[in-house]
């Protein structure tokens, strides 16, 4: 295409050096055929550029896609991104450690545990305490990590239908999501973006009454995934819609780096948390979920799977927390007291604060503690020069977190390898040639999340 | 984050490894005072390395209680570390081979980064793609990283490889000049680092050459400027909060 300047948006029917720019708005598809028809521009072979913009029900957020179209077959599609980028990674570099949590789980909003898990794990390699967390971490790490796995799939499942039209499987689909940030909700305090996981651990403990709930959860998400079931394994449209579209083979996959439930649904059951296992991975019992049909349908399957294992894990996080002994004993944060943030929060009288036992403790029995408290929360930890790359199985795929140090008690450089970015490279891969009505449920199955993409 | 001091040496691979040319005076003369406890050779390493921090707080001169105003930190010298690395690092550098390639080689945190030079990148890419006992299959992308103090070597790119054959992680690292920074595209290799490439680009300066489309991913696209570099402000302005001026979070003052 050549670079000269389009007509300006005012005008509604311009001679452009490429062509007829038409502005649509609001006019009915047919109107603008019919005008088109007349001044005798639709011929066979004729290409239109048109833009589906970055508003949009359909594109998952603000992306924005330059399709050109020859009638409906999609000849080009260049997408663009940045529409949401807001500096997450420079932010990060002008806070402590522990404050770049908030700011890297706001990345991919849909599974922020993820996002946080990832940076805390580079953190900790860099720190060298990576076997010192203590174990009812990890295993809190583990189930937060799965009920977010279950959110952020139906996250994309849900809108799957809704954007071909079927919104029943929309609202079906965030009954069983709702739920799920209920229990998010009921341990950390928020539905999303939690800033639960921090460098050395998990911010809090467990509240009252978690495990029950959970249990409650897991009977209510095994009879709502079988009504999802029930209502899209088979159903014609979708799987009309759905099989056979955005083919992307396995050696695709290679060259564009794309990795999860795409990778897998090429038939390779690469998965990070059987091959490089973390947080205690390995201990678990689960499957890895794999199709070999290359196309939208199979990753919505793989998804649907993934959702069962994940409440499996779920479960064995559950029977393990209630084998474990009371609170006092079992540290959620690593015993350092250098690095470990030091108190607890706990609900009194005049509201939120450390709990009045560790008050006690700094106040009147230990001045090394009362040290350690003030220096980590005005100063924070610093953490030793170098670099380090944690790489973790997301829903989306694999996310990864570069983080380099210079020794101080700020991040260097932060940056999130994301699934999504990497993903969304592989939409002309898989769509060029098809129907522009394909493109929707290709980038469905891909399921991008912008925050993600744009950081 | 203040300059070097001194007059910094010719990049920081001399000062690593290498006798002080000019052989300064013992450690004891040193400004620091009382270092005559160091064994002679690391102090005076250490000394003629440029300083990196002054103090602790980021504040000079009279407001600064904190203790550590005379606080000198030097710059580390760079990594290179010394066969055997230990577990299956040895096998994957011997594979690799390309020494001339490769200008060090770090071994740190069971993490291995390998420094390449910049014209020979596609090169070792490519083997470490190919040959079958390397096969790093997926290539996770470009990350840029900014050191203004690496007079020389600005710029770093990092590419992280996995092999999902053999189950391993490596780095690869380049580092350019600000002058000069052009670096070989890998999007012949591996075509994934396309966008990562072109937000590398956005962000840091760093032109990759050969590239299909290197054009801003994340920021308009007439922007002005790379943002993500030391020199770039973070922006925001002064919030005001019960009669008191807080600036904007690059200009607060901050333990270093």
């Amino acid at each position: 295409m050549s670079s000269m300047p389009h007509a300006a948006a005012g005008a509604s029917d311009a001679e452009a050096s490429e062509g007829r720019v038409y502005t649509v708005s609001g006019e009915d598809w047919d109107e603008i055929v019919a005008a088109a028809n007349e001044a005798g521009d639709f011929e066979s072979g004729e290409r239109i550029v048109i833009n589906m913009g970055p508003q949009h029900p359909s594109t998952h957020g603000v992306l924005r896609l330059v399709l050109t179209l020859e009638g409906e077959t999609v000849v080009e599609v260049r997408p663009a991104i940045g529409y949401l980028h807001t500096g997450i990674e420079k932010n990060m570099e002008y806070r402590t450690w522990t404050q770049g949590v908030t700011f890297c789980t706001r990345a991919d909003y849909l599974m922020p545990i993820f996002n946080e898990t990832a940076y805390c794990l580079a953190v900790e390699r860099l720190l060298g305490i990576e076997d010192r967390i203590p174990e009812r971490a990890q295993i809190i790490r583990v189930l937060m990590m799965e009920l977010n796995r279950i959110s952020s799939h139906l996250g994309g499942i849900a809108p799957m239908g809704l954007e071909l039209g079927a919104t029943t499987i929309y609202t079906q689909g965030a009954r069983l999501r709702e739920r799920t940030l209920d229990v998010l909700e009921l341990i950390t305090g928020l539905r999303m973006n939690h800033a639960f996981i921090r460098p050395g651990g998990v911010a809090q403990d467990l509240p009252p009454g978690a495990l029950e709930a959970i249990r409650v959860f897991d009977d209510t998400a095994v009879q709502l995934m079988r009504e999802l079931h029930t209502l899209i394994d088979a159903n014609p449209i979708f799987v009309g819609r759905n099989k056979g579209i955005a083919y992307l083979d396995l050696e695709g996959c290679m060259a564009l780096g794309v990795t999860g439930p795409l990778l897998r649904g090429t038939g390779l059951p690469w998965d990070l948390r059987k091959s490089q296992p973390y947080c205690g991975y390995e201990t678990y019992d689960f499957d890895v979920p794999v199709r070999d049909t290359c196309d939208a349908y199979g990753r919505y399957l793989i998804r649907m799977d993934e959702i069962e294992e994940s409440l499996k894990i779920i479960r064995q996080c559950g029977d393990r927390l209630a084998a474990r002994g009371s609170v006092d004993s079992d540290p959620v944060m690593v015993q350092d007291a250098k690095i470990g943030w030091p108190a607890q929060l706990s609900l009194g009288p005049d509201g939120l604060g450390p709990s009045p036992q560790h008050i006690a403790h700094i106040m009147g029995q230990s001045m090394e503690a009362l040290i350690h408290h003030f220096k980590l929360i005005t100063e924070g930890f610093r953490v030793p020069a170098g670099q380090a790359y944690a790489a973790i199985e997301s829903p989306k795929g694999e996310l990864g977190a570069h983080v380099v140090s210079d020794g101080g008690t700020r991040p260097y450089r932060v940056h999130l390898r994301d699934p999504s970015f990497t993903h969304l490279q592989s939409i002309a891969a898989m769509c060029e040639g098809g129907f522009v009505a394909d493109l929707i449920p290709a980038i469905a199955s891909i399921d991008p999340v912008m925050g993600g993409v744009d950081r | 984050m203040s300059g070097p001091e001194k007059p910094p040496k010719a990049g920081p691979e001399e000062t690593q490894g290498s006798e002080a040319p000019q052989g300064p005076k013992p450690p004891a003369d040193g400004p620091a005072g009382a270092d005559g406890n160091l064994p002679a050779r690391l102090g005076e390493e250490r000394l003629n390395a440029p300083v990196v921090r002054r103090g602790m707080f980021g504040v000079q001169g009279t407001p600064d209680t904190s203790g550590y105003g005379l606080l000198r930190v030097h710059k580390a010298p760079p990594l290179d570390s010394p066969r055997p690395y230990g577990s299956w690092f040895d096998e994957v550098a011997d594979a690799l081979g390309l020494a001339d390639a490769i200008e060090r080689v770090v071994v740190d945190r069971g993490e291995i980064t390998f420094h390449v030079r910049r014209e020979r990148l596609p090169e070792v890419a490519a083997k470490l793609r190919d040959d079958p006992a390397l096969r790093f299959e997926l290539c996770s992308g470009v990350s840029g990283v900014h050191y203004p103090e690496e007079v020389g070597r600005e710029l770093h790119a990092v590419y992280h490889m996995l092999s999902i054959t053999h189950n391993r992680r490596v780095r690869v690292e380049v580092g350019v000049p600000d002058a000069d920074p052009h670096v070989p595209s890998l999007t012949g290799v591996y075509p994934t680092c396309n966008w990562h490439e072109r937000e590398t680009w956005d962000f840091f300066g760093i032109v990759f050459d050969g590239h299909p489309g290197l054009t801003r991913i994340e920021m308009p696209d007439d922007w002005k400027g790379h943002p993500q570099r030391k020199d770039y402000p973070l922006g925001g302005i002064p919030v005001e909060y019960r009669g008191a001026k807080i600036p904007a979070p690059d200009e607060r003052r901050h333990y270093q």
